[in-house]
């Protein structure tokens, strides 16, 4: 098991350095940087800024002075915002994340029991109402059920405000902070949930289903134990098995922040940041926030791989 | 005589499928009395694993018992509920089924899935139901008990595996157990040494068994009685001495003649010629009609009932019909 894990660790580093060359190489392919970007500036005075941000040198050693200064944690500037590329990520990424994770638990353990149960009731009223509406939920454009929702809670019933983090000039700070926040991350929340928890839902029933009619939960009925005990520890454990890889892939998505729904609710995220980042080819912020989000999935994979050793015996052993 | 302990009479087990209802188990009647080996054979789909798994009444979503009595021991085990059903099973009943490989859960250990019954019925604690589990391994000639409780499934091999299943179906002192075709999935010495076993459990605790097999060798070497089944329902049953040496029903005839028999050469072993009839919307007639030698014009007609013959043995064929004209 050890060994496993330290294999998988060395692995790892090596993916991660391929896959910051390939982002890099990736970016620098594309035509066009800031500096072309700007049409007032003169020819001379942009070369004399590709000079000073070293975007005249060649892509090789561009590639290894800042994976030099990478590894010392120094992303550079952002050529948009003037400011450090860490502390410009800093800011927005937790605003995005914790909507992200919000929303990430909430569409799990709600999926997880609306799937369990409407495998065990297959073909069930309940069976066919769930899958009705997160069937509905899904289909729905984001845009749409976002604008729909500000309208009926927002505007109608005047329950819920329409958008940002904070009121508009507002400075309460401690307990008051917190619910004011919570207040704005609600339909946030739920949209994404919305979104995002038919797939899960349906995934979650088919593992179940499939899962019930193995020979081992006959097994486990004529032992004589409960129907609880044989649903939620024989069947449940095996059923969450493959769902480890696919939470170990919500790790990325918890920081890479909702573009749309950002944009809709006026939510100061870190979805907006990239995509202005990409508009305005402020590469240093794309090139950090991007290897970042690889960085994320790697790790969510090694913890995947590392996670299911753990749960499955029989991946432990080989 | 010893006293009876399972009676089932006229049990109907049908399903509901897409093409119509399959009458899996239709009318079929039988006994077990205390410390006896019964024996349920027939090819392949003629209901017998049905007829267990309705005993169970683990039949799947899409099967329903539809009539029939299931006597256990003073109380018909169709009209209780669920509840008591299930202090039942693996209590009073254990069962065994067809695939050691794929029978136990693959993420628990051994000793985590053979305590779960002794903890529901005999309300062991964990320790002291370790320590009956690993008693039970080591009854079975299983060496390291201590090793094995703490192995997964997928470490010990099917021989070993379905020496666990019996331990667990055992671990309760059953009264009865339903060994669904225990050694199909084995080699033919692990066969040898489970049947054994199973010999040995009931001579040891009077342990009455449900033998289902289509193996006529464990037959032979296993039952007191014998039942044979053909689409879904009883067509001969009989001690199993009088069976093999007198056998009434021309599907038992063909049976036993399609068996190898040791020291006798042939290029090709008998067969009996057609299928096994499809279940779905069946006609009144003898179902084995259509492969029957001895074919007359009534058994295309009408069933022929289970009739008793002189020597206790039961056949339902119109050859042995009294009274009708051959």
């Amino acid at each position: 098991m050890k060994q496993y894990v330290l294999q998988r660790f060395l692995q790892m580093i090596v993916i991660l350095f391929g896959t910051s060359f390939i982002i890099f190489f990736l970016f620098a392919m594309l035509p066009g940087d800031y500096i072309d970007s700007n049409i007032n500036l003169t020819p001379q005075r942009a070369q004399e800024l590709k000079a000073l941000y070293g975007l005249d040198k060649p892509v090789l050693e561009r590639y290894f002075s800042w994976l030099g200064n990478a590894l010392h944690g120094d992303f550079g500037y952002s050529l948009k915002h003037q400011e450090k590329v860490t502390s410009l990520l800093n800011k927005y990424v937790w605003n995005s994340f914790f909507v992200a994770i919000f929303a990430l638990l909430l569409t799990w353990s709600i999926a997880l029991v609306t799937g369990v149960f409407s495998a065990i009731k297959q073909y069930s009223w309940f069976d066919g109402f769930v899958t009705f509406f997160v069937f509905a939920a899904m289909s729905f454009p984001s845009f749409f059920i976002s604008l729909l929702f500000i309208k009926w809670f927002g505007v109608d019933l005047q329950i819920l405000p329409i958008g940002g983090m904070i009121d508009t000039g507002s400075d309460s700070t401690g307990l008051a902070y917190l619910f004011e926040v919570g207040k704005h991350m609600i339909l946030p929340v739920i949209i994404l949930t919305l979104l995002s928890i038919g797939s899960l839902t349906r995934y979650f029933r088919t593992g179940m289903l499939e899962v019930i009619r193995q020979d081992y939960i006959r097994t486990a009925r004529a032992k004589g134990l409960k129907e609880r005990v044989v649903i939620f520890k024989h069947a449940l454990k095996n059923a969450m098995l493959p769902a480890i890889t696919l939470l170990a892939f919500e790790l990325p998505g918890l920081f890479s922040g909702a573009i749309i729904m950002e944009q809709i609710f006026n939510w100061p995220g870190v979805g907006r940041i990239q995509l202005e980042s990409v508009s305005f080819r402020d590469y240093p912020v794309l090139m950090a926030f991007t290897m970042f989000l690889s960085c994320l999935t790697i790790i969510g994979n090694f913890l995947a791989d590392v996670i299911y050793a753990a749960v499955d015996p029989r991946i432990r052993l080989k | 005589m010893n006293e009876m302990l399972l009676e089932v009479n006229h049990l109907q087990t049908h399903f509901y499928t897409e093409n119509g209802v399959v009458k899996a188990v239709n009318d079929v009647s039988f006994a077990i009395r205390e410390g006896e080996t019964v024996c349920i054979v027939g090819e392949s789909g003629c209901g017998k694993s049905i007829t267990a798994l309705s005993l169970m009444q683990l039949i799947p979503e899409n099967g329903k018992v539809e009539a029939g009595e299931i006597h256990f021991a003073g109380q018909d085990l169709l009209r209780l509920s669920k509840k008591d059903i299930r202090r039942l099973r693996g209590n009073e009943i254990g069962m065994i089924f067809q695939e050691p490989m794929t029978s136990l859960n693959p993420v628990f250990t051994i000793g985590e899935q053979m305590i779960e019954p002794l903890q529901e019925h005999l309300l062991l604690s964990k320790k002291d139901a370790y320590k009956k589990a690993m008693a039970l391994i080591t009854m079975l000639g299983i060496p390291n008990a201590e090793k094995i409780v703490n192995l997964y499934p997928h470490e010990l091999s099917g021989g070993m595996l379905q020496r666990i299943m019996i331990a667990i179906a055992l671990s309760c002192n059953p009264k009865l157990i339903i060994a669904d075709e225990p050694t199909t999935a084995l080699d033919v010495t692990i066969q040898a040494q489970i049947l054994d076993m199973l010999r040995e459990i009931k001579q040891e605790f009077n342990t009455s068994i449900l033998l289902i097999t289509h193996d006529l060798g464990v037959v032979a070497e296993m039952a007191d009685y014998v039942v044979v089944m053909y689409a879904g329902k009883v067509v001969e049953e009989g001690p199993v001495l009088e069976l093999f040496a007198n056998p009434q029903h021309p599907y038992t005839k063909g049976l036993l003649k399609a068996k190898p028999v040791i020291g006798e050469r042939k290029d090709r072993l008998y067969t009996i010629a057609g299928q096994v009839p499809n279940l779905v919307d069946l006609q009144e007639a003898c179902y084995f009609a259509d492969r029957c030698e001895h074919a007359m014009d009534i058994c295309r007609m009408k069933q022929p009932a289970l009739t008793t013959m002189a020597n206790g043995q039961k056949a339902a064929c119109w050859l042995y019909e009294e009274g009708e004209n051959r």
